[in-house]
């Protein structure tokens, strides 16, 4: 368990139109936001939380040109080399004939490799028991966790949740991470000029 | 909200400027390539030079017009809001149906009764009595279904697309609707717009491109050659409306357009390319499978042939550039990087009809020359005309559209 144990200040909100001004609050003051957790995906929240693009869909790339040439590579050599084939009459480089079976290795590829790198990246694994902040948190509450260091007095934290309309603020001790060291959520530090909600 | 939008000088400039070089070119084609005179394969090429790259440009920036309409009639279907702010744009481009339609219709008539054997083979009475295979295809290529269908289907795309950009500038004058009123003005949107699709899939869908491009090689064809067209001409299409988009937007118009809409009307344009090269490989890998004699002798010319270089290119353009190109969010949100790929794919599809036709009619002796290009520059004149009149004429935002809000807030 690389990440180790840390405090949370947690606030819960009932109403999107209370989250968004609050999120802003929360990053304007300074406090780190561990992660916001929304019962369905809310537009414009990463954007509002000033989290970075996703480096996803680059990893999603590379492995669909590694299905490409894994295909290419593959039934080029068996096909001309290894094991060459008289199939009607068809030149043993038969490229036309390989396209589909290319496109179905590329597709294979970036979606397993897709789905493989978002589990790490979101830290989920069979038998790996998350830590859940709220469980209500899957159901109809926007539930905003607050990383807290040994300067944060926790009491001020909750303090100003409060105010920026929590409806429900504990402090809670969680576990952050499991493999490989944490992914850590880079974030931007907040500006007055950003657009968003 | 600034509703008067007044053409900037350099457009119409260029719009004159185009247009005279392809009347230029016209005139230059009608004095020198006697396109009066009888073609022939091998022998008098130049006269069937004429009539081929008329009916090639005619019928691409016809189709790539009319492809504004099909997408404002699927987005209405589909009752998508997000478009709604950039729907005076299609409506605009969809406006020249009826002019470009005309000149096409006047080029296949004069085809087709003229009796130009060297562009479709089959208005030859002689010729097809002796055919086989011709023969069986009377009752289908024949030049009284070809004018009758060609007539309706023009005549439908006129009316119909008519009709769906009236409903759209009375709702200017209609102001804010309540539930009611918009309930009933978007039905009657839905009316029209599937009246439309359904003569769109009977006509781009499926015969038109049968008649007018694929009867050039009339003992050859494919059952995927309509969707291919559709393919290329909705790339196409999409292509043009993100070029006026661009050109509103850096002129301060189209206020609530943001780089979402610019996004998805890329990701169309990304999306399509794919599209196409799924049906054109698909129709390809087919003819090459199966080998068959009947099919392959439309390719054999094209791969083998001396259009090798084209048809690669071909492939070049309208799917290796695309697919790496606008692969990335950024680029799809970059007015410069879009404006690019978007002149690129209508080149590209341009040149797909170009070896569509030139094959069947010119053989081997083809050219990509000024003339060719002096009238693609006719049509391009022809379409910046009639767009630009519409733009400067009618309001470029739908205010009281009832999906207006949607559209503002869109967030992809």
């Amino acid at each position: 368990m690389a990440g180790g144990i840390k405090k949370f200040v947690v606030g819960c909100f009932d109403d999107e139109a209370v989250l968004f001004p609050a999120v802003k609050k929360v990053r304007r003051a300074g406090y780190k936001i561990h992660d916001v957790y929304t019962p369905f995906p809310v537009h414009g929240l990463d954007h509002a939380m000033g989290l970075r693009e996703t480096s996803l869909h680059t990893a999603g790339f590379i492995y669909g040109i590694t299905g490409t040439t894994t295909a290419l590579s593959c039934i080029g050599w068996i096909f001309t080399k290894d094991w060459p084939l008289n199939i009607g009459g068809k030149p043993h480089f038969a490229l036309p004939a390989w396209i589909p079976i290319t496109f179905e290795l590329t597709v294979l590829f970036a979606a397993v490799g897709m789905v493989l790198t978002f589990c790490y990246l979101c830290q989920l694994s069979p038998f790996i028991k998350k830590h859940h902040f709220h469980p209500r948190a899957t159901d109809d509450l926007f539930v905003m966790a607050i990383e807290c260091t040994d300067k944060t007095n926790d009491a001020e934290v909750q303090d100003f949740l409060q105010a920026a309309g929590a409806k429900e603020i504990n402090v809670q001790h969680a576990e952050t991470g499991w493999w490989l060291g944490r992914y850590d959520r880079e974030q931007k530090l907040y500006r007055e000029t950003e657009v968003g909600y | 909200m600034s509703h008067s939008f007044e053409l900037p000088g350099s457009y119409k400039k260029w719009t004159m400027g185009l247009i005279g070089v392809g009347v230029i070119a016209l005139l230059y084609g009608f004095i020198m390539y006697h396109p009066l005179e009888n073609g022939g394969h091998g022998a008098a090429t130049t006269s069937t030079r004429f009539w081929a790259v008329l009916l090639q440009n005619s019928v691409f920036w016809l189709l790539v017009v009319n492809a504004s309409m099909f997408f404002i009639g699927v987005t209405t279907l589909a009752m998508g809001g997000w478009q709604v702010a950039l729907r005076r744009v299609p409506e605009a481009i969809s406006s020249v149906v009826p002019v470009l339609g005309g000149i096409a219709l006047l080029i296949l008539m004069a085809i087709v009764w003229g009796g130009r054997d060297d562009v479709y083979p089959w208005v030859n009475k002689e010729l097809v009595d002796h055919d086989k295979i011709l023969l069986g295809k009377k009752g289908f290529l024949n030049p009284v279904f070809y004018s009758i269908f060609s007539v309706i289907t023009i005549f439908l795309w006129w009316i119909l697309g008519k009709k769906l950009r009236s409903l759209s500038l009375e709702s200017d004058n209609a102001g804010h609707m309540d539930y009611e009123t918009g309930d009933r003005w978007i039905k009657k949107n839905i009316l029209y717009a599937s009246l439309f699709i359904v003569v769109f899939g009977l006509s781009v869908g499926s015969t038109a491109p049968w008649l007018w491009i694929m009867s050039i090689d009339a003992h050859w064809y494919s059952t995927m050659f309509s969707w291919y067209t559709f393919a290329s001409s909705f790339v196409s299409g999409m292509s043009l409306i993100a070029l006026y988009i661009v050109f509103l937007k850096n002129r301060g118009q189209l206020e609530f357009v943001t780089e979402e809409h610019i996004h998805d009307i890329g990701k169309f344009m990304f999306a399509f390319s794919v599209f196409w090269t799924y049906l054109w490989f698909s129709q390809y890998m087919l003819i090459w499978y199966a080998n068959l004699p009947e099919e392959t002798g439309y390719y054999k010319i094209r791969v083998f042939g001396p259009y090798r270089g084209i048809f690669f290119l071909n492939l070049i353009l309208n799917f290796v550039c695309p697919l790496l190109i606008l692969m990335k969010k950024s680029v799809k949100r970059n007015y410069t990087m879009l404006t690019f790929m978007a002149v690129l794919i209508i080149f590209g599809h341009w040149i797909d009809f170009w070896q569509m036709v030139m094959p069947g009619t010119m053989k081997d002796k083809a050219h990509l020359m000024p003339f060719e290009f002096g009238i693609a520059a006719l049509f391009i004149g022809i379409i910046m005309w009639r767009v630009g009149d519409y733009l400067s004429k009618h309001p470029l935002t739908a205010k009281n559209h009832p999906f207006l809000k949607e559209s503002m807030i869109h967030h992809v």
